[in-house]
């Protein structure tokens, strides 16, 4: 398999506070890779440091082939080939949900508003909401926001979807829907790391788990090797504070 | 027996405040006044939201130099009574050799005024859209300025309508103040009259057509706060 991303050496600081000691990451195209931890772990900051949301101290993202870090790269333009999504989802609440995924067709990708329309239009029923293109974010429940902003990035045909606890901040009854339609981007062969404390997907859907602690990559495996027989101590630890 | 003082007051106040000979000879000239302070208020209103806008804009920026300077003159601004520039302006720059019409300075200062205000109201509102939207919209690989202009700057004067609107009101009322520099808007037609007549009719006149002109503004202010409310996500 061919490494679509790839982390060497990331290292994010702030102020005195490490919160990347160096994370060395491959991501190969087609993997579900779930990333688990306690809370201050690094995750977020590592899938942040991806796609430059958070700029990294040190280190190299490679994507695609292209060196990320490297300034003279328009990492606008790679930005739209690495989807993410939000744990408190980020619509734009001044738009609909057929305006949020539209926005960076129109001006990012230049496309058309019919043509925007269209694609935003074919994204939103693919993740069940075709009836709500017209509504406002505020008029939709956290699940349908989620799905909206799942929609707004895979209409720019991410190579990678990069999510970031896209269930955390939703009521029990609402996860389903979103993980559901994760379940079908998986399906349809969709290459995605998914920072989650959703342990029956991560069983269910994931190639591979890794667990940080601290700022680094503690350990990795299949879903039955770091939840069945975890090496590392504090792996193990983990796994008993949140009952697994 | 207490029927005649009352009906006497009745008339002594109509006498004074409603005088029909001389609301006849003076509605001209408060009607003049009116458009003068429409036109005032109209540019007013438009030159100083957008200058405020840009301006808080350009501080977004967050360029020390620049943001350091916009503080400052808009602090400046913010703590100066209007009536203060405008004399300066208007008797102060002659002595320099730079003479400016009533009309432009009044323009001029009030503009800066709510262009001070308008700007920290903005700024406010720009700081106040959530970190997330920045990211958000960064994320799917629109760049700063596409980011500030059709994420930020719109959800910024939503929830900026309301203080926006009171603001506005308020300065553009100061339009009055050019009668100490012999514009011809409404007080100053009105008082000009006041004091030919000897009668306060024609300052009533001024009042009514403050009102009849001013309470429009300000259901259109709470039309456009509550067209612009959104439940936030």
């Amino acid at each position: 398999m061919a490494a679509i991303l790839e982390a060497r050496g990331l290292w994010k600081s702030f102020g005195d506070f490490d919160a990347l000691k160096g994370v060395d990451f491959t991501l190969n195209a087609g993997e579900l890779v779930f990333v688990i931890g306690p809370s201050g772990s690094g995750k977020s900051t590592m899938l942040r440091c991806f796609n430059r949301l958070e700029e990294p101290t040190d280190g190299s993202v490679m994507f695609e082939g292209v060196d990320l870090m490297n300034r003279s790269v328009d990492i606008n333009l790679m930005r739209r080939r690495l989807g993410m999504v939000f744990q408190q989802f980020n619509l734009y609440p001044h738009l609909t949900a057929r305006d949020n995924v539209t926005l960076a067709l129109r001006k990012v990708l230049g496309k058309s508003r019919a043509e925007a329309n269209e694609i935003a239009e074919a994204m939103l029923d693919r993740v069940g909401l075709g009836d709500k293109a017209d509504s406002h974010p505020g008029a939709l429940s956290g699940g349908q926001q989620q799905r909206v902003a799942i929609a707004r990035a895979l209409a720019l045909e991410p190579s990678v979807m990069l999510f970031d606890e896209p269930t955390s901040a939703l009521d029990p009854e609402l996860v389903g829907s979103v993980l559901q339609v994760m379940q079908q981007l998986r399906e349809a062969g969709m290459t995605m790391v998914v920072v989650s404390h959703e342990m029956r997907f991560a069983r269910a859907a994931a190639d591979r788990v890794i667990f940080m602690a601290d700022g680094e990559i503690l350990e990795e495996g299949t879903p039955d090797k770091i939840f069945g027989a975890p090496e590392h101590a504090r792996t193990r630890e983990f796994m008993q504070e949140i009952g697994q | 027996m207490s029927t005649a003082p009352e009906a006497g007051t009745w008339a002594h106040f109509i006498e004074t405040f409603f005088r029909p000979d001389l609301i006849d000879q003076y509605a001209g000239a408060i009607g003049k006044g009116v458009i003068v302070t429409c036109e005032i208020a109209v540019l007013v209103v438009i030159c100083g939201l957008a200058l405020g806008m840009l301006l808080a804009i350009v501080r977004a920026y967050r360029i020390r130099a620049l943001s350091l300077i916009i503080v400052g003159l808009v602090d400046l601004l913010r703590s100066l009574p209007p009536l203060v520039i405008i004399l300066l302006l208007y008797f102060g720059l002659p002595t320099v050799g730079l003479t400016l019409s009533g009309f432009f300075v009044l323009w001029l200062v009030l503009t800066l005024v709510l262009a001070a205000f308008a700007e920290e109201i903005f700024w406010a509102g720009i700081l106040s859209v959530r970190k997330g939207q920045w990211e958000a919209a960064r994320s799917t690989g629109l760049g700063f300025n596409q980011c500030l202009i059709y994420v930020v700057v719109p959800q910024a004067i939503r929830m900026t309508v309301a203080p926006l609107t009171n603001r506005t009101i308020a300065i553009t009322k100061n339009t009055a103040l050019g009668t100490v520099i012999g514009v011809g808007e409404i007080l100053n037609e009105a008082s000009t009259a006041q004091s030919f007549s000897g009668s306060a009719t024609p300052l009533m006149m001024g009042a009514i057509a403050y009102i009849l002109l001013f309470i429009p503004v300000v259901i259109v202010g709470r039309w456009i706060e509550t067209r612009f409310q959104w439940r936030r996500a």
